[in-house]
């Protein structure tokens, strides 16, 4: 076998805090005892082990910036009906719990401030985890390249990260997000009431100043599925767009 | 190290030689990929054997289907945590694709390529002696788009990452030549017992 590099070792982590983001999801701060540099987009696998040995693991990605440093990482986790392991983060754990944990894992749905732009960000529900550590990234960096997002979610309370997605709006530095609601009932000034579509996608695109180098869609198969066909559909050339598909 | 307050799942005994560690049973059938869905028309599909860069035999999909059918249920794991129990393939078995073309295996490497540009590695004594095929249908029905349709690898004891989707030849390399997810932090082999996720795992 041709494997060269070190095993990621598991190590243990201590939940610092946890953070409501919207009614199903919340954020889980961990110090880690074995600090690692992250890359915007990773994930780290989560192990979690009964009493009598049984041990269930899970990959969640990351929503903090490189920048914030090696010692801590932000969990952002959607508590799934009939899961196993999002209902433990969310009715058991509590601020000084330890898990295990492994990591940065994902060589491919990664950004680097490098990387040429412009970037489109695609993200359904949980799916802008890993997108908001690229915006994050690009915030922190101060690297001005051009950033657009669509963000699709049920409905305005479950946009995680909304004040801060506004807040980075406002700053009107290349940065540029936009929503859509699927279920909402109540119409909002500039904020898209349907499902991805191709107009959509193209609307987002223009914000940009040249075809996006780069495209990130994360979300559930059927999201990621309609997102890249209107990316397509958009003019982007299908090697362009990397995926990340959540559950099933 | 045990986790507060974790018990798990209860787990049917039965199924316990069944599912490696770390794995969780699922009744739906994920889909996985790095990129876009592609959409490949059996018309247009074409398989190649290929020994270094030289192509020994390519298939169409009729010529294809003239090879012998074989039927293979297995329980198939994905790195993701997820397993499934009793999926049900029919296609070609690579023991078979290689008769046809006249070739013994002539290297111990092989790798996978597909239509998206994706490839992985997989030892060719793993694809031999009935244990992988060329997919085309899953359930009865062909294989959809989503998991890898018109045609996909399947090599069930391995991590699913190893049963290249849209899959369009087989090509047998003189050393061990690392694929997309594998060199991208994925295990060389990935052995779903031995939990060989990421390179470095035992």
């Amino acid at each position: 076998m041709v494997n060269a590099a070190p095993p990621l070792r598991w190590q243990t982590a201590t939940i610092e805090k946890i953070v409501p983001q919207t009614p199903r999801v919340s954020s889980f701060f961990l110090k880690l005892s074995e600090p690692f540099t992250t890359k915007a987009g990773q994930h780290v696998d989560v192990r979690l082990t009964a009493p009598d040995g049984y041990q269930a693991q899970r990959g969640y990605s990351m929503a903090q910036a490189p920048e914030s440093g090696p010692d801590r990482i932000e969990l952002c986790i959607e508590e799934l009906e009939g899961g196993e392991v999002s209902p433990f983060f969310h009715m058991v754990a509590a601020a000084g719990d330890e898990i295990e944990l492994r990591g940065p894992l994902g060589g491919h749905f990664i950004w680097r401030i490098d990387d040429p732009g412009p970037i489109l960000l695609i993200g359904g529900g949980s799916g802008i985890v890993p997108l908001m550590s690229m915006a994050r990234h690009r915030a922190a960096s101060g690297v001005p390249v051009p950033m657009a997002m669509l963000y699709s979610a049920r409905n305005w309370s479950e946009v995680i990260f909304r004040d801060e997605l506004l807040e980075l709006n406002g700053k009107r530095d290349g940065f540029d997000c936009v929503f859509t609601l699927t279920r909402d009932v109540e119409k909002r000034d500039g904020v898209h009431a349907r499902r991805i579509d191709s107009a959509m996608v193209m609307e987002t695109l223009m914000r940009l100043p040249a075809l996006p180098a780069h495209v990130y869609i994360c979300g559930s198969n059927a999201f990621v599925g309609a997102a890249s066909g209107a990316v397509m559909a958009a003019g982007v050339a299908e090697g362009a767009i990397r995926t990340e598909r959540y559950g099933g | 190290m045990a986790t507060r307050g974790f018990f798990g799942r209860q787990q049917d005994p039965a199924l316990a030689n069944r599912i490696p560690p770390g794995q969780a049973l699922t009744k739906d059938f994920p889909v996985l990929s790095a990129g876009p869905t592609p959409r490949i028309e059996t018309v247009q599909w074409k398989f190649t054997l290929k020994i270094g860069p030289k192509p020994v035999k390519v298939w169409g999909w009729d010529q294809f289907h003239e090879l012998p059918q074989t039927k293979l249920t297995r329980d198939i794991h994905c790195v993701t945590t997820w397993s499934k129990l009793d999926t049900a393939w029919q296609g070609v078995l690579i023991d078979d694709i290689l008769a046809d073309a006249g070739v013994e295996p002539p290297t111990g490497y092989t790798l996978a390529h597909s239509y998206d540009g994706y490839s992985t590695n997989v030892p060719t004594a793993d694809l031999i002696a009935g244990k992988a095929m060329i997919a085309t249908l899953y359930e009865g029905k062909p294989l959809p788009p989503d998991h890898g349709g018109p045609a996909r690898l399947l090599v069930p004891h391995l991590y699913f990452w190893k049963s290249a989707k849209w899959v369009n030849a087989l090509q047998f390399t003189e050393k061990d030549e690392l694929g997309f997810w594998e060199l991208r932090g994925y295990h060389a082999y990935g052995d779903p017992w031995r939990e060989q996720r990421y390179t470095g795992d035992p």
